[in-house]
């Protein structure tokens, strides 16, 4: 390592040296996979396990070389980061358009006291610059140090006290997973399936409900384990959430970068006032959106509106002046057409629908990227017509569905207009940088 | 035009008329539609002669007649298409059955995009797209002329820096 002392010298850091091992074990793991499936076929046995054998030096060394190219340094405003063996890569990432930072510890490199370090930023379908991996401590330190200089503070601000605002207890998250539609009927069924089977003394019938039971198990598992011990935390640097069971998870999400918020009532959570909040962020757009996009799996509603207070503050939805669709909506949407409504005040747009499953999009109209007006040609015979706003990609796509058409259009270009006003005084991007003071709002001509 | 104009045309421009796209465009779709179709068409038709001269002579009659609706529809669909540049964002229309009206501020645009595919470029065509942030955001306008496509860019990219935000 004739090339330490000079990287040193320039502030490149590297990740953490156990990093080639847990790399390297995904490969080896994949080797295993493959002779695995090569058992059945005629290939001999001895041969697969010498492949076997020879994928651990070559795992590592793959491991090795790829710790060894990469090193990452802040620089003032950015953060660098090389990597590639043969190709390399040289990239930069502006902290002040740093869209969220988490930290995730997948089960091994928990064992380990290793942690991932994920920054995410607008555009790119996966996390623009991932850090795996760091020890604990390095991934909590550089992660204050990036959110102080996205904040536009000093680099060696402490780490920002952080007040836990809630959690979601574990029963009721187990309870919430099992409250749905597709659980119960399932479970209804399979009560059937095991009576005939024990009423006609038929052991085979069993065989039916052990794949059905087994279905329901991603559905249902799968949220218990991402959310489990949800946490949420306010800090200045933003909002912090915590979840996970195997794999766990610490998000931080900066003050005004969520884009647009849904809150969903699923029929069955309706009696006990229970909804979830998922919100659209600009940087998790593409990759697993079901782990990063949910603000709360399972809450009442109050605690719901106490966090979109804190996501959007002043905002209230419950004063949102909020109008129904014309009575030909009934056509197109027979159903749920009562339950459509949109308004919006000089803060938010709102949409509301749905008749079983309520669902209410909440964005800020300085959040919007483009409004559209689309009519099919049945709603053009019923006079009607649709108001689409566009934010960052995410779960919520809000939508002003079957609306008459020229309030419509008087809908859009309001919204237009806000978006238009909002987006001018609009709060600086570093978050604890004084506002600059924001251009006056040019006049429409 | 006020609010009160817009009775009964919710797809209108508020202040300047449509610029409508080339009329080239549709020249363009027709020679495709004809090629693909006539060449698909006789084929079908060659197959079917096979088995009974009739059947070949309905096949060439329905294809005749599919090519001539889609020639008249072409023309339509070339001519809904439009777009108005406003003090502060450009709108997009386009569609006869499924009509869309997209308005895309200037400051949200991210990048602009100038296309023209070897057919395009033979007719003198070129598509314009706007990016913005969000991926649902559908405006692009095509069939213009490479100048106006040129000039069209030039001037969103200018506008979009004079009043750029943040995300």
């Amino acid at each position: 390592m004739t090339e330490a002392p000079a990287q040193r010298a320039t502030g490149f850091r590297r990740l953490h040296p156990l990093t080639p091992l847990l790399r390297g074990w995904k490969l080896f793991a994949a080797a295993v996979a493959i002779a695995a499936q090569q058992l059945y076929g005629d290939v001999e046995a001895s041969w697969l396990f010498v492949g076997v054998a020879a994928s651990i030096p070559v795992a590592l060394a793959y491991g090795y070389l790829s710790w060894r190219f990469t090193h990452f340094r802040i620089d003032g405003e950015d953060l660098r980061l090389e990597t590639g063996v043969l190709f390399r890569r040289s990239r930069r990432v502006r902290l002040d358009r740093l869209q969220a930072v988490d930290v995730v510890r997948p089960l091994i490199a928990r064992a380990l006291g290793l942690a991932e370090l994920r920054l995410e930023v607008a555009g790119g379908s996966s996390s623009e610059a991932p850090l795996a991996y760091l020890s604990e401590p390095a991934a909590q330190a550089l992660r204050a140090e990036l959110l102080a200089r996205a904040a536009g503070l000093s680099h060696d601000t402490p780490e920002a006290p952080e007040a836990v605002l809630l959690t979601v207890p574990v029963d009721r998250l187990i309870k919430s997973q099992l409250l749905t539609v597709g659980v119960i009927i399932t479970g209804l069924v399979l009560l059937v399936v095991l009576g005939f089977a024990f009423a006609l003394k038929e052991i085979s019938l069993l065989g039916l409900a052990a794949p059905m039971a087994l279905s329901l198990g991603p559905a249902v598992v799968g949220p218990i384990i991402r959310h489990f011990d949800f946490t949420v935390a306010d800090s200045p640097d933003g909002l912090r959430l915590r979840h996970g069971l195997l794999e766990t998870r610490a998000q931080t999400v900066p003050p005004g970068r969520v884009q647009a918020v849904r809150i969903l009532e699923p029929l069955l959570w309706r009696s006990r006032g229970w909804c979830r909040v998922e919100v659209n962020i600009a940087g998790y757009g593409g990759e697993g959106q079901s782990q990063t996009s949910v603000l709360l799996p399972v809450a009442p509603l109050e605690e719901a509106f106490a966090m979109l207070r804190r996501v959007m503050p002043d905002v209230d939805i419950s004063t949102v002046e909020m109008h129904g669709v014309p009575r030909s909506a009934r056509w197109v949407d027979p159903f749920a057409w009562r339950f459509q409504a949109a308004g919006a005040d000089e803060r938010v747009f709102v949409a509301r629908r749905g008749r079983l499953r309520r669902e209410t999009d909440i964005v800020p109209h300085e959040r919007l990227q483009s409004a559209r007006l689309t009519q099919g040609a049945l709603q053009r015979r019923l006079g009607l017509a649709t108001v689409h706003l566009d934010t960052t990609p995410g779960p919520v796509r809000p939508t002003a569905a079957h609306r008459g058409a020229n309030e419509a259009r008087r809908l859009l270009d309001a919204e237009v207009e806000r978006a238009r006003l909002a987006r001018s005084s609009a709060p600086p991007e570093r978050w604890m940088s004084l506002p600059e003071t924001p251009p006056p709002p040019t006049v429409a001509g | 035009m006020t609010t009160a104009d817009l009775q009964g045309e919710p797809f209108a421009p508020a202040d300047a008329p449509w610029v409508r796209v080339s009329p080239r465009l549709a020249t363009l779709r027709r020679m495709l539609l004809a090629g693909i179709g006539g060449f698909v068409t006789l084929v079908a038709a060659a197959l079917f002669a096979m088995a009974s001269w009739w059947l070949s002579v309905v096949v060439l009659l329905a294809g005749a007649g599919l090519i001539g609706w889609g020639w008249v529809v072409v023309g339509r669909a070339v001519r809904s298409w439009g777009y108005a540049e406003r003090a502060d964002d450009l709108l997009v229309t386009r569609g006869i059955l499924f009509r869309q009206l997209v308005v895309v501020p200037y400051g949200r645009m991210q990048f602009v995009d100038v296309t023209a595919g070897p057919l395009d470029r033979r007719f003198g065509l070129a598509t314009v797209q706007l990016h913005t942030a969000a991926a649902a955001t559908d405006a692009q306008i095509p069939g213009l002329v490479p100048a106006e496509a040129a000039r069209l860019r030039d001037r969103l990219a200018a506008r979009g820096e004079a009043s750029s935000a943040g995300l």
